[in-house]
């Protein structure tokens, strides 16, 4: 296949538009740009970091991000540090045989620490099964995601805790739950934000069509945040859509913007701006964050046998904590002693979630009855009652040891 | 205070009362509004409560339980109308998917408390997809709860109860007896939600229903008393759980049992029945279990759906068949 560049490319400007939006949008005077319009064209992304770590100008979106401090550039590099370091160390205990599964992140750092970065506490999301970075910015445990690719639980989080919905696997159906979420805000008379992450390969799902079809006529306070790695396990993106993601926003009636999903400055910024639509009653928006699935769909999937390591390599060098890094260095926003530390916590965390995971007692053979019904059901009860009686049998044949 | 109102009509003032009493109760579904859903079950509730609380929403099942999922997690309490039985299967996946297991997938952090109401069922003369009976589809799938009313005053209570449970609920509505009338005591105190109740006492064999089959099943008990047999009718309403200890008792009473159900005798809710009820009364039984119901084909057109559906001779015929043994 053919994969756009995020890195030779800057984003087109134009006066009063916005490079790589489509739709309709009340802030800007012209909706036109059209990126992508013109078929010969890649279209356009919003970039304010590029893979060389230099900073560009975006007349649109440097506002959403003009107040960020050093303080707060060196924590979004610690957020994708350690997200890695976490996923790199999930990705080594299924290895050790520890968990059954595990659904690597890595290379999509930037849009997913850019987007949870710009979220407020009251604000909700539904994640698929990859967001560790977003859950990582909400305050979840990474311990706590590995309970069900353990086989332990199939969620092992309050999602009202820190207002992340628990993963869902079945791709897409999350955005509708989303969704209705946001317009629960609406009746409540809130203002707070919903953000629905999905990918390339769910952007095909019937059920993100109707969330889209919803959300707009509802004019629901949610942001899609599509992070398109390129690849639905084996299926290149050109097997889900003829257009780039984000134009398929228009066509339901709300703007949908492209960013480069390796630039956490960029993520942070457009998310923020979409947060704000929302909350201002302005309804959805869709944001495709261009990206890469560095890794393998999951550990039981094996990319060689349909893409290339040149692919890959291309994509290294637009590696998102690569690119911050080389900015921080440039602009003296962080010295030596400050990768060295998290060199050192990074490590820590991989010891604590290793020790964590290893501790993970299997649960109790009559948890399978547990928390099926809220108020109970007869027929769960007669069985578990069967099952009890069963267990019971094999204690009897012990004879009473 | 009792009083005389149609199936429909008492769903309605259910909803009424539901929506009333509870701030977070949501009406939602295709032409529920200003139409009053294509059965008026909804009539009038639009203009009194607003559009905020009673939902038109676009044509897409999947969407309308979705998004009645996320309302639920946002501490809403939806009801949810699909329009038609056979228009459900849309929403098949978020309901099995996602509904049923979002509460033991949160280890019972998050609730559910979505009602999603099916009109069903045949006998009314409809195309294809109007008259199907897929309850079955739904029993198999933990984490339901399915009732059938087969009466106003069961429509009315079971309703009241539907919306305050916490699990989500599966409301088969018998649409060709939306129009049959009856006492609706508003003031009573319900049994049970998932309680059989014996409309019919009887000792020579017994009659299993519910929803539109209730009925049917008291005209078949009338016939037979005409020919000198005592049948007992048990209107099961709910079909998950079902009551077994009611059907057992009833069976151990009366040692025959007959199951009547407008969806496909195969894998059927009376073959479940006929499952446990051996099971239960291996020595009270005279006869095997024996079930009528649709057959195993698409639901046929409408000048065929005499021939599908269980009539008062058929249902006679398995009561022959059984006291034959």
């Amino acid at each position: 296949m053919t994969v756009e560049s995020t890195a030779a490319r800057t984003p087109r400007r134009s006066a009063g538009n916005k490079a790589g939006t489509t739709g309709t949008k009340r802030t800007t005077s012209t909706t036109k740009k059209a990126a992508g319009a013109d078929k010969s064209a890649e279209p356009a992304l919003v970039q304010l970091l590029t893979p060389e770590g230099k900073r560009v100008k975006n007349a649109e979106f440097d506002t959403y991000v003009a107040d960020i401090t050093a303080e707060d550039l060196r924590g979004l590099y610690r957020d994708m540090v350690l997200t890695r370091r976490f996923d790199a160390e999930a990705t080594a205990l299924q290895r050790q045989g520890e968990l059954g599964l595990w659904a690597s992140l890595l290379g999509q750092e930037a849009a997913q620490i850019g987007s949870g970065r710009a979220l407020r506490d009251d604000d909700y999301v539904f994640p698929t099964y990859r967001e560790h970075g977003v859950a990582w910015c909400r305050g979840v445990d990474p311990t706590n995601l590995l309970g069900m690719f353990r086989g332990v639980n199939n969620g092992g989080w309050d999602p009202n805790g820190n207002n992340f919905h628990l993963y869902t696997i079945v791709i897409g159906s999350q955005t509708l739950h989303a969704t209705g979420y946001a317009m629960g805000i609406t009746k409540d008379g809130a203002d707070s934000a919903v953000i629905a992450y999905f990918g390339d390969g769910a952007s095909s799902q019937g059920d993100v069509a109707e969330a889209f079809t919803f959300s707009a006529v509802y004019n629901a306070p949610v942001v899609f945040f599509c992070q398109n790695n390129q690849w639905a396990i084996s299926e290149p993106t050109e097997k889900q859509s003829r257009v780039p993601l984000y134009q398929r926003a228009q066509g339901f009636g709300f703007p949908g913007v492209r960013v480069d999903g390796n630039d956490v400055l960029a993520n942070l910024a457009v998310t923020k701006w979409a947060l704000e639509r929302a909350r201002a009653g302005e309804g959805p928006t869709l944001v495709e964050a261009f990206t890469y699935r560095m890794g393998a769909h999951t550990t039981s999937d094996d990319p060689t046998r349909y893409r290339g390591d040149e692919e890959r390599l291309a994509w290294e060098a637009k590696d998102p904590i690569l690119r911050l890094r080389r900015y921080l260095e440039a602009a003296n926003h962080a010295d030596e002693g400050f990768f060295a530390e998290l060199e050192t916590e990074s490590e820590a965390l991989g010891k604590r979630v290793r020790e964590a995971v290893r501790a993970m007692p299997d649960p109790d053979h009559f948890a399978i009855f547990e928390n099926v019904y809220a108020d109970g059901h007869a027929l769960v009860d007669e069985e578990r009652a069967q099952f009890a009686a069963y267990q019971d049998s094999f204690a009897d044949e012990d004879g009473g040891k | 205070m009792a009083e005389k109102m149609a199936l429909a009509k008492a769903i309605n003032e259910s909803l009424r009362r539901a929506l009333d009493a509870d701030p977070k109760v949501v009406v939602m579904g295709e032409d529920v509004g200003k139409l009053g859903g294509v059965f008026r079950v909804t009539d009038g509730l639009q203009k009194d409560f607003g559009e905020s609380r009673v939902i038109d929403t676009p044509l897409a099942e999947s969407g309308i339980v979705g998004t009645a999922i996320g309302l639920a997690l946002r501490g809403y309490r939806p009801v949810v109308e699909i329009q038609f039985d056979g228009f459900v299967f849309p929403a098949y996946d978020q309901i099995v998917t996602q509904l049923a297991k979002m509460h033991a997938r949160a280890l019972g952090k998050v609730k559910m408390p979505v009602v999603v109401r099916i009109p069903y069922g045949g006998g009314i003369g409809a195309v294809e997809h109007h008259s199907e009976s897929p309850e079955a589809l739904f029993a198999h799938v933990a984490g339901l709860k399915i009732v059938s009313p087969s009466n106003a005053s069961d429509a009315y209570w079971m309703m009241q109860q539907a919306v305050q449970s916490d699990d989500p609920v599966i409301f088969f509505e018998p649409k060709r007896r939306y129009w049959d009338k009856g006492e609706v005591d508003t003031e009573a105190i319900p049994g049970p939600l998932h309680k059989a109740r014996v409309v019919r006492e009887g000792t020579d064999l017994t009659l299993a229903a519910y929803g539109p089959m209730v009925k049917l099943c008291q005209e078949v008990a009338d016939a037979a008393a005409e020919e000198g047999r005592s049948l007992e009718v048990l209107d099961l309403r709910s079909v998950s759980p079902i009551d077994f200890d009611a059907v057992q008792a009833s069976v151990e009473k009366t040692r025959r049992l007959v199951v009547v159900h407008e969806a496909p005798v195969f894998f059927g809710s009376g073959a479940e029945i006929a499952a446990r009820i051996t099971e239960r009364c291996f020595y009270h039984l005279e006869a095997p279990v024996l079930r009528v119901g649709g057959y195993h084909a698409p639901y046929p057109p409408a000048r065929l759906e005499e021939s599908y559906l269980p009539d008062l001779d058929r249902v006679l015929d398995a009561v022959d068949r059984s006291l034959a043994y």
